[in-house]
C-alpha cells in the first residue's frame, strides 16, 4: 500500500510519519504516534469519543484522513494539562464527578474546550449544543453539563 | 442528591471515617487526562486483526465453506473454521452446571441466527482482514426460521437448537421454572375483580461507548496474556480454558478498566477465538467489535412477554396473582435460563399476596442470543407489574399510590418463594415520594412502617 | 390537538447478588513496609467505581485514610477469584471479602502495635488518621507507619489478611419454587411527569422524582453518579431503546448511534434523587447493590404517566410516538 508522509504538530510537538494512504487520523494517532487519548467508540462518526481539535476546530478523528492533516496543529486531551497542572475543564470534570467509565471523557473535554475557546461564558443551551455530538452511556449527561458550566465560571473568575 | 437521614435513624450509626464520605475517585484523574489505559490502548508489534465472517441467514444449513480465495488475499495470515476450535460446542453457565452445551464458537454445519460467527480471518491489517472476509464463500441451504415466542412454542415449529431438542429450556421443574404459593384459583374465585393483561418488550442494547473486545499477546513461555474488557475475569478464563482445552495456568487475563458494561460484557465471545488465533499464529491478535457488531451481534437484553392475572378486592387487597413470563433467549442459552429463573424469584414484586402462581419460560428463537443486562430478569417484569398495579388501582377507583401501600411487603411477610421478608423499605420510599412529588396520601399510610407488624 | 400532561408512579424492589448460581468473591489485603495497604482482587470495575469503593471499605476497616489504600484488581495472576461484576453484587460481595481480609490484617497490626507500646492489643484503637492509640490514654500512641516498619524489619510479622465471602447456592424447589434467590433488597419509588403531544405522539419527560433506598451510601457522590445515570437509562428504555423496533420482526435494527435512539443532553428530564438508608444485615457497612435497580422504576412510572396524560395504555416497550398515535387512533375509532 502506498505510504504518504505527513507532518503536523500534536500538542505542540512536531510529528512526522509515513502512513498508509487512507489511514484515519484516529488510527494514526493511536497506533503510530501512541496518543491513545482519543477513543474509538464507533469509527463511523456517531459517538464523538474520538474528537480532537484541529486548527482550533472540533473534528472527529475517525472521519478525518491523516494525510489531510499535513501542516495542521492538533490538540488532544493528553495535551491539555500544562506543566503537570490540569486544565480548568479537567479539574471541573473531577470536581463534579462527571466521569464514570471515562471512555467518553476525552471526547467530551475536547468538545467542551472548543466551546469555551469560542464562547467563554456559554449558556446551558450552548453547552448542550456543544456536547450533542458526544455519546455518554453512564452519566446521564447532567454532571458533564455541570462540569462545563463550572469550568466556564472558573475561567471568568480568573479573567476578572 | 439528598440523603434523608431521618428514615431508619434508629438502625444506623453515622460514626464512620471513610464510609459515607464523598471521596474523589482514584480513577478519575486518569480519565480526564486521557491517560487511563483501556484494553484497546495496548498494541503490540506484529499484531494481527481478527474479523468474523457472519451468517446472512436466520437459519440455514452450511453445505460448504471455501476459504481458498480469502487465504490468498494479501496480508492474510490464517483463516479459522469450526474444525480449528478444540471444544467448539460450549455454554458459559456450564461452570455452574447449567447445561447443555448448546452453542458453537464457529458455526459447524448450521447457523441459527443472522450474524452468527462462521469463519474467523486473521490478517496484518484490519482492512486486509475485512477484504479477505468478503472473499470467504459459504454455500447455505436456507431453513425456515421462527422469531415469535408463541410460534416457537407451538408443535411443529422449526427447531431452533438441536442441543435442547425443543424450543424452550428444560428446567428440573419441567418446561418452566415454577413458584406455587397458596391456592391461586381459590383466590381468583373469591376476588371482587379479575384483571388479566399482557406486556411485551423488545430487545435492548447495552450500548457501552467502548465496544466488546480483547488484545492477546503470546508471552513466549507458552502462556497467553489477554487484555480484555470482560465483566468477569475467571469466568472468562475458565470458559476459555474449556473451549481451547488449554490448562488455565497457560492463561493470564488482565482487565478491570472497562468503558461501560451494563451486562453486555459477561458473554465469553471474543477471548477464546482471539487466543486461539494467537496460539496458531504465534502472534499478538486483537479482536474488537465494530459498533455495528456491538449493536446487532452482541447479546441484547432479552425481549420478554409477561402475562399477569390478578384477583383484587374493592378494599384494595390483591388476593391472587398469576404471572407467566417468557424470555426470548434467541438461538442459544448464554445467561437466559438463569435470567428467566431470576424472574421467577422476583415476582410477584414487593407486595404481599397470599396466593401466587408463577411460570417463567426461557424460549429459543432464530435471533441474536440475548443475555444479561442491568436489571437482568427483573427490569421488564417491573414494567409489567407496575403498569398492572396502576390499572388495578384505577379498576377499583383507588389512588395508585395508596393502593401500593395497602399491598406493600413488610418485615416478616412470607414471600411467594418462601423467604420471609427482611429489611423492607418500600413503604418509606413511597412516603418520601409522596412528600417530594406532592402526591398526598391518607395519614394512615404516612404512619405505616416496614418494620414487622406489631414490632 | 393538544399537549397533555400526566403523572405516574411506580415502586420496586431489587435483589442483590446471584445466589441461584453460588456467589463467591475473595480478597487479599497486605501492608507495605511504610504502612500503606494493598487490596488484591480479581473483581472488575466497569466504570461504576468499584476500585474506589473497595479502597474506602478497606480504609474504614483498617482505620487509615483512604488515600493510603491501593487497589490492585482484575489480574488473574495476582488477584484471587471473584465471580464477576453483575447482579448488583460487586460492592456487596467484594466489599464483604475486603472487610474480612482487612480485619485480619488489622488484628496483626494491632498486635504489633501492642508489642511496641507494651499494652494489650484489645486496649488499642485507630484514630482514622494513621495512628494507633491506647483507649482512654491517647497520648500513648504509635503511627501505623512505625508499626508497619516494625512488623517488617523487627518483629517478622506479616500484616495481611484473607477474605472470602460466599453465599451458598440456592436450588429452587421443583414443585413449589421455594428458593433464596438473593440476599438483601434495595427499594425505589419514582414519580414521573410527562407531556404528550397527541398530534405527534411525542413524549417529553418533564420531571422524575426518584426515592431510592440502598442500605448505605458508601460514597454519596458515587452513589449519585449511579442513580442519576440509571434514572436517565430508565427513561431511555421507556421511550427510545430497542435493537428491533418491530419485534418480533427481525428487520429495521439500528446499527449505530444515529439509528439506536437514546436521549441526548438536550432531552433531559429535571431529575430529583433522594436516598434513604436502611442498612442491610449482611452488607458491607450495610450497603446493598444500587447499580441496577436505579434504572427500573422510571419505565413503568413513565408508562403510567403517559396513560394519565392521554388515556391510552402502551403495554409494549418502547413507548414510541408511533405506538401512541396508533393507540389514540384506535381509541378514537371506538
Ligand atoms: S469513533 Fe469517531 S465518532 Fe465514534
Ligand atoms: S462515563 Fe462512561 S460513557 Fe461517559
Amino acid at each position: 500500500m502506498a505510504k504518504v508522509p505527513v507532518q503536523f504538530t500534536l500538542n505542540g510537538s512536531e510529528k512526522a510519519e509515513f502512513i498508509d494512504s487512507g489511514t484515519t487520523l484516529l488510527n494514526a494517532l493511536r497506533d503510530k504516534i501512541g496518543d491513545t487519548s482519543p477513543k474509538g467508540g464507533c469509527h463511523q462518526g456517531t459517538c464523538g469519543a474520538c474528537s480532537v481539535i484541529i486548527d482550533g476546530e472540533l473534528r472527529l478523528s475517525c472521519l478525518t484522513l491523516a494525510e489531510t492533516c499535513d501542516g495542521a496543529a492538533i490538540t488532544t486531551t493528553l495535551g491539555l494539562a500544562e506543566g503537570g497542572v490540569m486544565h480548568p475543564l479537567q479539574r471541573a470534570f473531577l470536581d463534579t464527578f462527571a466521569t464514570q467509565c471515562g471512555f467518553c471523557t476525552p471526547g467530551m473535554i475536547m468538545a467542551a474546550k472548543v466551546l469555551l475557546d469560542h464562547t467563554p461564558n456559554p449558556s446551558r443551551d450552548e453547552v448542550i449544543e456543544a456536547l450533542s455530538g458526544n455519546i455518554c452511556r453512564c452519566t446521564g449527561y447532567e454532571p458533564i453539563i455541570q462540569a462545563v458550566l463550572r469550568a466556564a465560571r472558573a475561567n471568568s473568575q480568573n479573567a476578572a | 442528591m439528598e440523603l434523608r437521614k431521618n428514615y431508619f435513624a434508629d438502625v444506623r450509626k453515622d460514626d464512620l471515617h471513610e464510609i459515607g464520605q464523598p471521596r474523589p475517585r482514584s480513577d478519575s484523574p486518569g480519565h480526564v487526562t486521557g491517560k487511563t489505559a483501556y484494553f484497546a490502548d495496548r498494541s503490540f508489534p506484529g499484531m494481527l486483526h481478527l474479523k468474523m465472517v457472519r451468517s446472512p441467514h436466520h437459519h440455514a444449513r452450511i453445505r460448504s465453506i471455501d476459504t481458498s480465495e480469502a487465504e490468498k488475499h494479501p496480508g492474510v495470515v490464517r483463516v479459522l473454521t469450526a474444525k480449528d476450535v478444540p471444544h467448539n460446542v460450549y455454554t458459559i453457565l456450564i461452570l455452574i452446571q447449567i447445561g447443555p452445551e448448546d452453542e458453537t464458537v464457529l458455526a459447524d454445519g448450521k447457523v441459527r441466527w443472522k450474524g452468527e460467527a462462521v469463519v474467523a480471518v486473521l490478517a496484518e491489517t484490519e482492512r486486509a482482514a475485512q477484504e479477505a472476509a468478503a472473499k470467504v464463500r459459504i454455500d447455505y441451504e436456507v431453513l425456515p426460521a421462527v422469531f415469535d415466542m408463541e410460534e416457537a412454542l407451538k408443535p411443529g415449529a422449526p427447531l431452533v437448537n438441536e442441543y435442547h431438542g425443543q424450543n424452550y429450556y428444560l428446567y428440573d421443574s419441567g418446561e418452566c421454572r415454577k413458584v406455587r404459593f397458596g391456592d391461586v384459583e381459590a383466590g381468583f374465585a373469591g376476588a371482587d375483580h379479575i384483571l388479566e393483561q399482557s406486556y411485551q418488550s423488545s430487545p435492548i442494547e447495552h450500548a457501552p461507548t467502548e465496544t466488546t473486545g480483547c488484545v492477546v499477546a503470546p508471552e513466549g513461555n507458552d502462556r497467553f496474556t489477554c487484555y480484555t474488557n470482560t465483566q468477569a475475569m475467571f469466568f472468562t478464563l475458565d470458559n476459555t480454558s474449556i473451549i481451547l482445552q488449554m490448562p488455565g495456568s497457560k492463561l493470564h487475563f488482565v482487565g478491570g478498566t472497562v468503558g461501560g458494561g451494563f451486562g453486555g460484557k459477561v458473554d465469553v465471545i471474543v477471548e477464546p477465538i482471539a487466543i486461539l488465533g494467537a496460539k496458531l499464529t504465534g502472534r499478538p491478535v486483537c479482536f474488537i467489535y465494530s459498533r455495528e457488531e456491538e449493536m446487532q451481534i452482541s447479546s441484547p437484553r432479552a425481549a420478554e412477554k409477561v402475562v399477569i392475572k390478578d384477583g383484587v378486592m374493592t378494599d384494595g387487597r390483591i388476593v391472587a396473582r398469576k404471572v407467566t413470563g417468557y424470555t426470548d433467549a434467541g438461538a442459544y442459552s448464554r445467561h437466559s435460563p438463569y435470567g428467566a429463573q431470576k424472574g421467577a424469584g422476583h415476582y410477584p414484586g414487593p407486595y404481599t399476596i397470599p396466593n401466587v402462581w408463577i411460570d417463567t419460560y426461557c424460549v429459543y428463537t432464530n435471533r441474536t442470543p440475548s443475555s444479561a443486562m442491568r436489571g437482568f430478569g427483573v427490569t421488564i417484569g417491573d414494567f409489567a407489574l407496575e403498569v398492572q398495579m396502576d390499572k388495578l388501582a384505577r379498576l377499583i377507583g383507588m389512588d395508585p399510590l395508596e393502593f401500593r401501600f395497602i399491598n406493600a411487603y413488610r418485615d416478616g411477610d412470607m414471600k411467594a418463594h418462601r423467604q420471609p421478608t427482611e429489611g423492607a423499605a418500600l413503604i418509606e420510599c413511597m412516603q418520601e415520594a409522596s412528600r417530594v412529588a406532592n402526591w398526598p396520601v391518607a395519614e394512615k399510610y404516612m404512619a405505616m412502617s416496614s418494620y414487622a407488624k406489631g414490632a | 390537538m393538544a399537549i397533555r400532561r400526566g403523572r405516574g408512579v411506580a415502586a420496586i424492589n431489587y435483589p442483590t447478588g446471584m445466589n441461584l448460581g453460588g456467589d463467591p468473591t475473595q480478597a487479599l489485603v497486605h501492608s507495605t513496609p511504610t504502612g500503606n495497604f494493598m487490596v488484591t482482587l480479581s473483581s472488575v470495575d466497569l466504570g461504576q467505581g468499584m476500585k474506589q469503593i473497595m479502597a474506602q471499605i478497606c480504609a474504614e476497616t483498617i482505620g487509615v485514610p483512604t488515600d493510603r489504600v491501593v487497589v490492585d484488581t482484575a489480574d488473574t495472576d495476582t488477584g484471587p477469584h471473584c465471580m464477576g461484576t453483575f447482579a448488583s453484587r460487586g460492592t456487596h460481595r467484594a466489599g464483604n471479602a475486603v472487610i474480612q481480609a482487612a480485619r485480619e490484617a488489622r488484628q496483626v497490626m494491632l498486635e504489633v502495635a501492642a508489642e511496641e507500646l507494651e499494652v494489650n492489643a484489645s486496649d488499642l484503637e485507630t484514630d482514622g488518621q494513621g495512628n494507633i492509640l491506647v483507649k482512654g490514654a491517647p497520648q500513648k500512641s504509635i503511627s501505623i507507619f512505625d508499626v508497619a516498619l516494625s512488623a517488617h524489619f523487627k518483629r517478622g510479622r506479616s500484616i495481611s489478611g484473607r477474605g472470602m465471602f460466599l453465599i451458598p447456592r440456592s436450588y429452587p424447589e421443583k414443585e413449589t419454587g421455594a428458593m433464596k434467590p438473593s440476599t438483601c433488597y434495595a427499594h425505589a419509588c419514582t414519580v414521573a411527569e410527562v407531556e404528550v403531544d397527541d398530534e405527534t405522539g411525542e413524549v417529553t419527560v418533564l420531571t422524575v422524582k426518584n426515592v431510592f433506598e440502598i442500605g448505605r451510601a458508601l460514597n454519596p457522590k458515587m452513589v449519585e453518579q449511579q442513580l442519576v445515570g440509571g434514572s436517565w437509562m430508565g427513561i431511555s428504555h421507556a421511550l427510545y431503546e430497542t435493537t428491533e423496533p418491530y419485534y418480533p420482526n427481525r428487520d429495521h435494527g439500528g446499527t449505530d448511534f444515529n439509528q439506536y435512539l437514546m436521549p441526548g443532553p438536550g432531552d433531559l428530564a429535571e431529575t430529583k434523587i433522594i436516598v434513604l438508608e436502611r442498612p442491610s444485615a449482611d452488607g458491607p457497612y450495610g450497603a446493598k447493590g444500587p447499580g441496577e435497580m436505579c434504572a427500573n422504576p422510571q419505565i413503568p412510572a413513565v408508562a403510567n404517566a403517559v396513560f394519565d396524560a392521554v388515556g391510552v395504555r402502551i403495554d409494549t416497550l418502547p413507548i414510541t410516538p408511533e405506538r401512541i398515535l396508533r393507540a389514540l387512533k384506535a381509541q378514537a375509532a371506538n
